[in-house]
């Protein structure tokens, strides 16, 4: 039986939901450039997932069989409908920067993962902590995906200067590529990486080996 | 419990009642918030008047600096005048606000507004409104500024901006766009401030007094004080700016109210 401390943690290295199961890669690209972004972006996501994984497990046992992707997609809309509508009121500048990605959380698997494969099956209060800890572990990812490329790529770190770019009169020279989403994809690649060179047990098996070359007629 | 959860009554129960809620919670945010959001948007376009003017400072409170700095001024744009006292009530008793004018309300009201033939409609608005909010920088008696509000089609949206000018009535200030859905990267790039500062500078009419200034593709001519280089990778956005900027500077937009306050100064 999973207890609130395990489904807040475990999501954060051992089960993380982008370094192991690979979720939510899409928005992880598009909103790393800066990380004041990012951080309202993992915000969001964080307490969609919680209060989605919430409503969802309460009418769990009420829940026809038949209909249940689309009663948590109800639920899981209505809840960024609100998000996107409190940052409008109090983040209206970042909403702006954030503008179709916070509607896309909609579709983010991570939210109607958690949902299908935890909270259809658990209690409320514990679906609600795995919903926190699953947005906790994409933050992770995530800021530290924004923190590297912000910094090397703009030489900024919550839009502050930390290294000065040689465009402004400084010493640095930034990584343009950094900026661009491609980047992202080999920073997450590095975070699994590490992660899975630390936590042996993630190294998945591989599906096939690739046979030795046999050809041996050829010159070299 | 489950093969009762898959009954038809209780799958259309669970389904009716689901979206009652879930459409109380959206409604209610949407409506619990209104006024703050409203709040934000009329900052966000005091910010793009005075950035257009280049007269934004950072971390100052919009609407002060927007108060201490710029006039507000009601025209008809037919005429090219300031409007009277009587406009001035024709637009209260439509259920506008004078002080805070919707231009863009003011385009769905048949009163305020007029359907233009598509001849005559370069930029794609079907409808030209009677007024607009002009704003105005003064230094002293003379206008040191003046600043326009331009919208056009561009290639999936309708572009909202502001255009503003020098004194001389002909030399642009700045022009920035504060509400379009443009392609991100390619023509949402009217945002950009290396663009945006390619306008700086040009002038709008030719000696002759005619609308010259252009957005062209290719590589404007350097030097030359009425061509604007095109955004690349963003052929049918540049052509929308082009239009809209020609469209409101020229006969049928402020034109003639250009050429009075140039004439008579405010």
């Amino acid at each position: 039986m999973s207890t609130i401390k395990s489904v807040l943690t475990e999501p954060l290295f051992s089960k993380n939901p982008i370094a192991l199961q690979i979720l939510g890669i899409c928005s992880a690209l598009a909103v790393t450039t800066s990380l004041q972004v990012t951080l309202v972006m993992c915000i969001a996501l964080t307490s969609v997932t919680a209060f989605s994984n919430f409503g969802v497990s309460l009418i769990r046992n009420h829940i026809p069989n038949n209909i249940r992707i689309i009663v948590q997609m109800i639920i899981i809309a209505s809840l960024v409908i609100v998000v996107d509508q409190i940052l409008k009121a109090y983040a209206y500048d970042i909403s702006k920067k954030l503008s179709v990605f916070v509607g896309l959380i909609i579709t983010n698997c991570i939210v109607m993962g958690r949902a299908e494969a935890f909270a259809m099956k658990n209690p409320p209060v514990l679906s609600f902590f795995d919903g926190i800890g699953n947005g906790l572990g994409y933050s992770i990812v995530l800021i530290t995906v924004a923190t590297i490329r912000e910094l090397f790529g703009a030489g900024k770190l919550f839009g502050f200067e930390i290294l000065p770019l040689v465009t402004d009169g400084g010493w640095y020279q930034s990584n343009g590529l950094l900026l661009l989403p491609p980047s992202a994809f080999f920073i997450i690649g590095g975070f699994i990486w590490v992660l899975r060179t630390w936590k042996k047990d993630q190294i998945e098996k591989a599906e096939y080996k690739i046979l030795p070359n046999t050809e041996h007629s050829g010159g070299h | 419990m489950s093969a009762n959860n898959d009954s038809i009554q209780k799958t259309l129960f669970v389904a009716i009642l689901l979206c009652l809620v879930c459409s109380v919670i959206v409604a209610g945010a949407a409506v619990g918030l209104r006024d703050q959001q409203n709040l934000n948007k009329a900052n966000d376009k005091r910010i793009a008047v005075l950035q257009a003017a280049d007269l934004y400072e950072a971390g100052k409170p919009v609407a002060e600096q927007f108060k201490s700095k710029i006039t507000t001024r009601i025209v008809n744009i037919e005429a090219g005048r300031f409007a009277t006292d009587a406009e001035l009530q024709e637009i209260k008793d439509a259920g506008l606000s004078v002080d805070n004018f919707d231009q863009k309300k003011s385009s769905k009201m048949p009163e305020l507004s007029a359907a233009l033939k598509p001849e005559n409609d370069p930029a794609s608005i079907k409808r030209k409104e009677k007024f607009a909010a002009i704003y105005i920088v003064k230094n002293g008696d003379a206008i040191e500024k003046v600043i326009l509000p331009v919208h056009g089609y561009g290639l999936w949206s309708t572009l909202y901006g502001f255009i503003a000018l020098q004194g001389d009535m002909d030399t642009v200030v700045g022009l920035g766009f504060y509400s379009h859905a443009e392609t991100p990267g390619l023509g949402g790039e009217v945002d950009n401030p290396k663009w945006k500062s390619l306008w700086v500078g040009k002038e709008l009419y030719d000696d002759q007094g005619d609308v010259a200034i252009k957005v062209v593709k290719g590589g404007a001519e350097a030097g030359n004080p009425y061509q604007v280089d095109g955004l690349s990778g963003a052929t049918l956005t540049s052509r929308g700016v082009n239009n809209l900027v020609r469209f409101w500077v020229g006969d049928r937009g402020f034109g003639n109210l250009l050429t009075k306050l140039k004439e008579q100064g405010a």
